[in-house]
């Protein structure tokens, strides 16, 4: 599923590690977009800081959205029975984290990593 | 990609090879039952060696595997996760703490013989 975006972290010379990290952070993020709002998109950028480069992952959905994002990060909270390490899980694999979400409308997560 | 199974005394060895599809997962935790009840198997060891990305589903598929095979009276270790995704894993909250695991297919197949010398008596 990730392979593709893998290819991309490979090439802006990441860890393997981070690579992992990342390939797995895309999966989740892909996961909840199914079984929240069975169809959306993930975007992939590369980014540059003052003094380093990293890659940005936008994934957008125009599902149900989320009532209460507080508690969407809580862990082990989830709506759909999954697990519900989503997205607190996606917070701690990259470094930075952002969502917005607004009902009835979707969803969008904006994640960085680094490279070190 | 398809997961090959192989037969090892009263064991059976499922080896990864790459990259699992949540449709691969499903058929591995099929074809393993199936062979587990077919063969009167006592142990299975699930090599991941091979496998870089283990998200939520394939943990959860892992625990449903090693759960199913325990109730029907055999013992199933994995082995091989690679420490990436070991670090991964534990970020993402999944932790796997029900399941045998073990460094390599020898520690494995170690601890099955251990666990059967230890039913006999």
């Amino acid at each position: 599923m990730a392979a593709d975006e893998v290819r991309v972290a490979i090439k802006l010379g990441f860890s393997s590690g981070d690579i992992t990290l990342i390939a797995t952070a895309i999966s989740e993020l892909a996961r909840n977009i199914l079984s929240y709002a069975r169809q959306g998109e993930i975007l992939l950028r590369t980014v540059d800081g003052s003094n380093r480069t990293g890659i940005l992952i936008v994934a957008s959905d125009e599902g149900p959205g989320i009532s209460d994002i507080r508690q969407a990060l809580r862990d082990g909270f989830s709506t759909s029975g999954s697990l519900g390490m989503g997205l607190p899980g996606v917070r701690r694999l990259m470094d930075e984290f952002e969502i917005t979400s607004e009902p009835m409308h979707g969803t969008t997560v904006k994640v960085k990593k680094w490279k070190q | 990609m398809e997961v090959p199974i192989l037969k090892q005394g009263s064991y059976l060895i499922a080896t990864v090879q790459g990259a699992l599809t949540d449709a691969d997962l499903l058929e591995l935790r099929a074809a393993l039952l199936e062979r587990v009840v077919r063969m009167r198997s006592q142990g299975v060891i699930l090599d991941l060696t091979a496998l870089d990305v283990m998200d939520s589903f394939a943990s959860r598929t892992i625990r449903e595997i090693a759960d199913m095979i325990r109730l029907r009276g055999a013992a199933t270790v994995i082995v091989g996760i690679q420490p990436e995704v070991a670090f991964a894993m534990v970020q993402l909250g999944l932790t796997l703490e029900e399941v045998t695991t073990a460094l390599d297919l020898e520690e494995g197949l170690a601890y099955l013989n251990q666990k059967s010398k230890e039913a006999r008596i």
